[in-house]
């Protein structure tokens, strides 16, 4: 099934991605040659064959709860974009009215 | 005497300088000299850490000239993939989305490194986040192969492998989630080494698929990687997924360099079709090479291997579309479009769209479709069964044999700009190194000589979980055989640069 370029538009929101017409385009006929070679997985007889999302499989890896010194607000916002009264300035994230 | 220097083995070099015959400064020195003359040319590293490089080399110096403890590697000189966070160098994984960024913890294996005495020269480049079989995917342009100019590294650590390869470092580290170690190491002509998937830590690794991310050793011998393999490795308590166990004892088996009475599996689903011929002439040579030396040699069909690269491409993708994620413009990295009327999702979207490149948005697409509802079976959960399937093949096979073989890679190195825009044929790269990131064994490659079009072609060699020590026995009986049939080291007739 040829995937649609609204598919891959909307693909592109999911992904927070502001693309161009012409980027979307490009993408989209790549996206679909890509996706028609791995759907091959659908080949393999995989009935009751279970998942494996780890290799190597580990349940509750806990440490040492010890205490230790933590990044300074310094430290921690020294990569920021954007600096407000010691803080990340971010842009708005509700809208205006 | 410096030209000498970058010539020596990581394991010569730690001798001399123990012997007290060079300083850590001599040695470091020598090879920004070396990185100095060839490196407008490689364009190995993205970053050249001279005035830290030197005071490590001195802080070596000075320890050992106070009687101090001192590690194996102490004072050798390393090139280190820019996907490790280091806080006195950028790291940017290839990425103009992390432009600059000084991260502020070290990785644990930047501390190891650092703890053990091993110089730093900087950080070399790499597919954006990873991303890539040939570097090219950088968005600081492309690394270049010194056996030939125009041709690529490999990826995604092509810059590591071609810092080594180029004598700039006798050491390198990269990270292999679907090759990106081996492969590089081996169209470079140079040993690279996946260690067990838990084997080395991920903590400070920006992930990119974080149940395959393995980092390993690069090296011009067997012996080098694995003294670099045990200086870097062990448990972490700061990686969940990271292996409590010994380190398997790599060193000895690199020394050992004995196959007799091993049993040795050829998978026929690994070296056949899309092998080019020049490969596959130099990999039967190598399993007569393994026969003549006393191994037990048999092919050992997995089955499940054939669909290894559509499970890949559908599981890295999902990792990587998550863990992406995090470069959301607001903590550190680049913002883009944020002029005070923009919202926070337009921020993000128009950031992620300029920082970017290409592979990697059709990666983050392709993950976000694979897990999407409705299609999440049919894609993501069917590659998950067939990961199942490939360990289990695996499983299979190591009840036969001690060890499995294959062509690292199905060709030689590739023109740069062959397959830049054209993603299957560059996923192709990674048939024959996929299997081992899926099922999270050990894997190395280990240079078996030239193709009749001069390049090199890489022989891998596979083992159980936590069997690393194998893979290093083999391979350095397989570069003891060739070096004493040659007569010389196969890097020595590398003439890109010469």
């Amino acid at each position: 099934m040829p995937i649609a370029r609204d598919d891959v538009a909307h693909l592109a929101r999911l992904s927070r991605l502001a693309l161009a017409d012409e980027e979307l385009d490009h993408l989209a006929a790549q996206l679909d040659v890509i996706i028609s070679a791995v759907a091959r997985v659908q080949e393999v007889a995989a009935e009751g064959i279970p998942p494996t999302s780890h290799a190597v499989p580990l349940v509750n890896v806990f440490r040492e709860d010890t205490e230790v010194l933590c990044l300074t607000a310094a430290e921690a916002l020294a990569a920021a974009p954007a600096v407000e009264q010691q803080r990340f300035r971010v842009p708005r994230i509700l809208a205006e009215d | 005497m410096a030209g000498e220097l970058t010539m020596m083995t990581a394991a010569g070099l730690a001798a001399a300088m123990a012997a007290g015959e060079v300083s850590a400064l001599e040695v470091t020195d020598a090879h920004l000299a070396r990185i100095g003359d060839a490196d407008d040319r490689v364009r190995a590293f993205l970053h050249v850490a001279t005035e830290q490089a030197r005071q490590a080399a001195r802080a070596v110096d000075q320890r050992r000239a106070a009687g101090q403890p001192l590690g194996a590697l102490a004072g050798v000189p390393l090139a280190l993939k820019d996907v490790f966070t280091t806080t006195d160098m950028p790291t940017t994984c290839g990425s103009a989305i992390l432009d600059g960024w000084r991260p502020p913890y070290d990785a644990t294996i930047t501390r190891r490194l650092r703890a053990g005495g091993v110089v730093i020269l900087g950080k070399t480049n790499m597919d954006e986040f990873a991303m890539g079989s040939s570097t090219e995917n950088s968005a600081f342009g492309p690394s270049h192969n010194p056996w030939d100019l125009s041709r690529v590294p490999g990826g995604s650590s092509g810059g590591s492998a071609a810092a080594v390869a180029a004598f700039e470092a006798p050491l390198g580290i990269g990270t292999d989630t679907g090759g990106s170690i081996r492969q590089p190491a081996a169209v470079c002509g140079v040993v690279g080494v996946k260690p067990t998937y838990g084997g080395s830590s991920r903590y400070g690794v920006v992930a990119f698929a974080s149940s395959l991310d393995s980092p390993g050793p690069l090296a011009r011998t067997v012996l080098d990687a694995a003294l670099l393999h045990e200086v870097m490795s062990g448990h972490d308590p700061c990686d969940a997924t990271s292996v409590d166990a010994p380190v398997p004892p790599v060193v000895a088996a690199a020394r050992q360099a004995d196959v007799s009475g091993l049993r040795i599996g050829v998978v026929p689903e690994l070296s056949g079709e899309g092998c080019q011929p020049g490969v596959l002439a130099r990999f039967s040579e190598a399993v007569e090479l393994l026969e003549s030396l006393g191994a037990k040699v048999a092919e050992v069909s997995c089955p499940h291997f054939s669909y290894a690269l559509p499970a890949y491409y559908l599981i890295a993708p999902s990792e990587c579309s998550s863990n992406l994620a995090r470069f959301d413009a607001m903590r550190y990295g680049l913002r883009v479009g944020d002029d005070g009327t923009a919202s926070a999702e337009e921020v993000m979207s128009l950031t992620r769209a300029q920082g970017f490149g290409a592979e990697v948005k059709r990666r983050i697409m392709l993950g976000t479709y694979a897990l999407s509802s409705g299609y999440y079976d049919a894609y993501y959960g069917k590659a998950q069964q067939v990961r199942t399937l490939i360990i289990r093949d695996f499983e299979a096979a190591f009840e036969q044999v001690d060890v499995l073989v294959s062509p690292t890679t199905p060709t030689t190195a590739f023109p740069l700009g062959e397959r830049v825009d054209d993603p299957l044929a560059m996923y192709v790269a990674d048939l024959c190194t996929i299997p081992s990131d899926l099922a999270g064994n050990a894997a190395l490659s280990v240079p078996c000589g030239l193709a009749p079009d001069g390049l090199p072609v890489g022989l891998q060699i596979m083992a159980p979980v936590l069997a690393d020590d194998r893979i290093y026995r083999v391979g350095a009986a397989v570069e003891a055989a060739l070096d004493s049939r040659r007569g010389h080291r196969l890097l020595d007739q590398a003439k890109g640069l010469s």
